[in-house]
């Protein structure tokens, strides 16, 4: 168990690292881009002054570098800010309440955490199945009907995906609300029957990679000596799939599963616009949009942390998936 | 008796690419209520595949294209796969050659054995639980109570396949068909696992089929022998009719192999500068020491085994020569002069002169390159020939390992036999041109009579040539073919050296004689002999005493 702690201390330190030059990287790129926040708000009728006026209130004027660091020294007392669109509105209209960063993701990013969670609920079991059935009746039609369906969905955009459930769950058969405006205060199963299509669109995206990667792993194990062995105790097909493959198949399936997860948080943008979904990935576009660095630079943060936590997952429940790392000699 | 297997002209084939190729042509075999029958042959003969035939099973890509099997009035050839499943592992079982690699990694000991009687329903799990346990103890497992309850990883080898044997027992099954079950063992680990076979064979009265390649161990095991040769049947009979008067010449050329033998060299002048001298060496993995404190000189002309079992730092003492592992302590001398410890920092010559053949021609040979490529490497390398030179220089060495150059030198690994294959690997060595070769467990993986071609070439080029070996081994049957002088490892430390005469005469360091008395011989009653000279209660101490 020390190992595995010396691992988990290891990586979380590195995973530090990593959000810092995350940080830095997405600051200078946003800078980079034509235009900064005052010119995208403004508009084409902006007067020079008051450009001006805005960059002087938000803090543009100043060198790249100081803002980079007063940001830094913020983020690092847990303080992400005010974004700058607040910031304006505030300025300009004398508004009192200032929501900050922190604020106005948190609800965000639960949904999109709850849309990642239904998704997962549905497609890591649906995927596993399916790859344990086509393993095991690999070269049959179900096995090339199961791959075909998959890599079909796969290749597919998104929004086209997305469409054709519209059509046949909420238009010719409303099954489920088209829309999927959640709002707070709702009970957990309208937000449930409102995430239904997206969660589906999305499970039809993450299938093929977690299915192919179980069918491949399992049949990678068939020829092993103890597989044979377990077929010569007389044991049925499946259970010799399922209690001695599967076991030892873990790993591989385990780090597709993570890297899927992770997509599900930070890359759902097109699904959430088509459903209108209240999801993080809206925020993020919007805010980049309007060059809101404070907002963009939370939300990558929080999609690099969503990458590094998942696959240090993986890599822990890997290990952990090994005897021979669980209980040493 | 009564009959219980009854296999008739059966034929076999496997597919490669397109093609069904024959493994097996029309062999009999029959076999009674609690009868052993060995069966024995080269690999490639098809004894596994007859064996697993046997259980009505095949391998993917392998079928029985002609007929029967018939196991206590049910033809298996045809069954539907729910009768077969129905009947393997609780009526028929099967011991692998493997058992570290044919028990599942990811499963205990314990819940592997009861997966059997439980999924059979012969037994419930508390006492197939119990059960098994009981057989842990007959088979003189260590801890039976405790062992069950480790993982795969965590069991040595010996007492790996003792438990698989415990397994193949849990339902109690009328036939076991044990494929190769010792082949991968030390001897002296060997002996107990055969001893304890056959007691509990004996014990359950169940019948065998003991599928090996070594005659004194099949001596030892079976009532009947059956010898295949490249999936024909040569000849069948009793084991003491079969061992006193063998009736085909394939047979009685399997009975010849061990007769080639070397003579002893006299020993160097004591004033003569070894090639090799290796120097109060102690060296370890990271922190775990393998070898303390070992010595010995390896003399111009000479072969100097080094024998032990897995784990005694037989190869760890060639890595320490090479300079793959530099050591911690001591050093290496090459003629008198000081190794540095590290390759790389040895010049050019200095690594031309230690050259090495290796156990698994397959995997030391690269897959991509033809014969001629893999030879001519360390020509051009050391020698620094190019073109027709080269060319020439790989014919004739080719020629020197007795392979038709032109038939040979553009072939890729895979279009050759393990023997040839190893062969390629000789004469890769050889083209260093170097003084010294360390064969590491070189004839192991090959079978007998391929094994001894091999000898007798190394022999041939040491006369020849002048060469040093050092021969890594852990068949005495080898040292006593080849070897001049003997060292003798165990545990990291050299227990006994000296002249191969000597070594094989009384009396001996304890180790050096549990080594060569747990080598089988010829002769059916060797194993009860040794046992009861031994004492069965000694064997189980010893085992325990290994752990």
């Amino acid at each position: 168990m020390g190992a595995i702690l010396k691992i988990i201390a290891q990586r979380l330190v590195l995973g530090g690292v990593t959000l810092l030059v995350v940080s830095l990287v997405i600051f200078l790129a946003v800078n980079a881009l034509p235009g900064d926040f005052a010119e995208a708000i403004l508009g084409q009728g902006a007067t020079p002054e008051a450009i001006e006026a805005i960059r002087r209130d938000l803090g543009l004027d100043r060198p790249l570098w100081e803002r980079y660091l007063v940001w830094l020294a913020r983020m690092l007392q847990g303080d992400l800010g005010v974004s700058f669109a607040q910031l304006n509105f505030q300025s300009n209209l004398g508004g009192t309440q200032l929501k900050t960063v922190a604020e106005q993701i948190a609800p965000r990013f639960a949904n999109t955490i709850f849309l990642a969670g239904v998704t997962a609920a549905i497609a890591v079991p649906v995927s596993l199945m399916l790859g344990v059935l086509a393993a095991l009746y690999r070269g049959s039609i179900f096995d090339r009907a199961a791959n075909i369906f998959t890599l079909t969905s796969i290749s597919s955009p998104e929004f086209f995906l997305a469409y054709i459930l519209i059509l046949f769950l909420a238009v010719l058969n409303p099954v489920f609300p088209s829309l999927s405006n959640i709002y707070e205060g709702m009970s957990f199963f309208d937000r449930l029957e409102r995430t239904m299509l997206p969660a589906l669109t999305l499970t039809l995206v993450v299938t093929a990679h977690m299915m192919r990667m179980t069918r491949a792993a399992i049949i990678n194990l068939l020829a092993s000596p103890y597989i044979e062995m377990a077929r010569l105790k007389g044991l049925s097909p499946m259970r010799v799939i399922v209690v001695h493959a599967l076991p030892n198949a873990l790993a591989p399936i385990i780090n597709v599963i993570a890297l899927n997860l992770a997509y599900l948080i930070t890359g759902v943008v097109v699904v959430e616009v088509v459903f209108v979904y209240p999801g993080i990935g809206q925020l993020f576009v919007d805010s980049v949009k309007i060059r809101d660095i404070p907002v963009v630079q939370a939300c990558c943060l929080i999609f690099a942390g969503a990458y590094i936590l998942l696959n240090l997952t993986a890599d822990i429940l890997s290990i952990l998936s090994n005897p021979r790392l669980r209980h040493p000699k | 008796m009564s009959r219980l297997l009854e296999m008739r002209d059966i034929w076999i084939e496997g597919r490669t690419d397109e093609e069904w190729i024959p493994i097996i042509n029309g062999v009999d075999l029959t076999l009674d209520k609690g009868e052993v029958l060995g069966l024995i042959g080269e690999s490639g003969a098809g004894k596994s595949t007859l064996g697993l035939a046997a259980m009505g099973y095949t391998r993917d890509g392998v079928r029985i294209s002609k007929g029967s099997v018939v196991f206590d009035g049910i033809e298996l050839t045809t069954a539907p796969a729910r009768v077969k499943r129905d009947l393997l592992g609780r009526r028929i079982a099967y011991v692998a050659q493997s058992a570290a690699a044919s028990f599942n990694p990811a499963h205990r000991l314990i819940d592997q054995h009861v997966e059997a009687p439980v999924v059979h329903k012969v037994m419930s799990r508390e006492e197939a639980m119990r059960d098994g346990i009981e057989l842990y103890r007959r088979l003189r497992l260590p801890n039976p109570e405790e062992i069950g309850f480790r993982y795969p990883h965590q069991v040595s080898g010996g007492q790996l396949q003792r438990a698989m044997t415990a397994m193949a027992m849990s339902c109690r099954p009328d036939l076991i068909i044990f494929d190769e079950p010792t082949t991968a063992l030390d001897v002296t680990t060997q002996i107990e696992v055969l001893a304890a076979i056959r007691d509990i064979v004996e014990q359950f009265d169940t019948a065998a089929i003991y599928i090996t390649h070594d005659l004194a161990v099949v001596a030892q095991m079976a009532d009947r022998i059956k010898v295949l040769l490249k999936g024909d049947e040569v000849e069948e009979a009793p084991t003491r009719e079969m061992l006193a008067h063998p009736k085909e010449d394939y047979t009685k050329s399997l009975w010849a192999v061990r007769s080639f033998q070397r003579p002893q060299k006299p020993p160097a002048p004591p004033d003569a500068t070894p090639v090799i001298r290796v120097d109060h060496v102690t060296a370890a993995y990271g922190k775990v020491p393998v070898l303390f404190d070992v010595s010995f000189d390896i003399h111009a002309g000479r072969t100097v085994a080094v024998v032990g079992e897995s784990g005694s730092g037989k190869s760890t003492a060639a890595r320490v020569i090479t300079g793959l592992l530099p050591p911690r302590q001591g050093q290496v001398f090459f003629k008198g002069e000081p190794l540095p410890a590290d390759y790389r920092h040895r010049t050019k010559d200095q690594l031309r002169q230690v050259q090495m053949i290796y156990q698994m021609a397959d995997t030391a040979l690269n897959p991509r390159k033809t014969v001629g490529e893999i030879i001519g490497r360390p020509v051009e390398f050391y020698l620094g020939l190019k073109g027709t030179k080269k060319r020439e220089r790989v014919r004739a060495l080719l020629d020197a390992i007795e392979l038709e150059p032109d038939e040979f030198i553009d072939r890729l690994p895979g279009e050759l036999s393990g023997g040839q294959k190893q062969r390629i690997g000789i004469a890769r060595a050889l083209a260093a041109e170097p003084e010294f070769i360390i064969c590491d467990e070189v004839t192991s993986a090959l079978d007998q009579l391929v094994a001894e071609g091999i000898l007798r070439l190394l022999a041939r080029l040491q006369d020849e040539l002048g060469l040093s070996y050092m021969f890594i081994t852990h068949d005495l049957a080898t040292v006593r073919a080849i070897a001049d002088e003997v060292v003798v490892m165990k545990d990291g430390r050299v227990v006994e050296s000296g002249p191969k005469d000597e070594m094989f005469t009384p009396p001996h360091h304890p180790y050096t004689d549990l080594l060569l008395s747990s080598v089988p011989e010829m002769d059916p009653d060797w194993l009860t002999n040794l046992l009861a000279e031994r004492g069965v209660e000694n064997i189980g101490d010893a085992a325990a005493g290994r752990m």
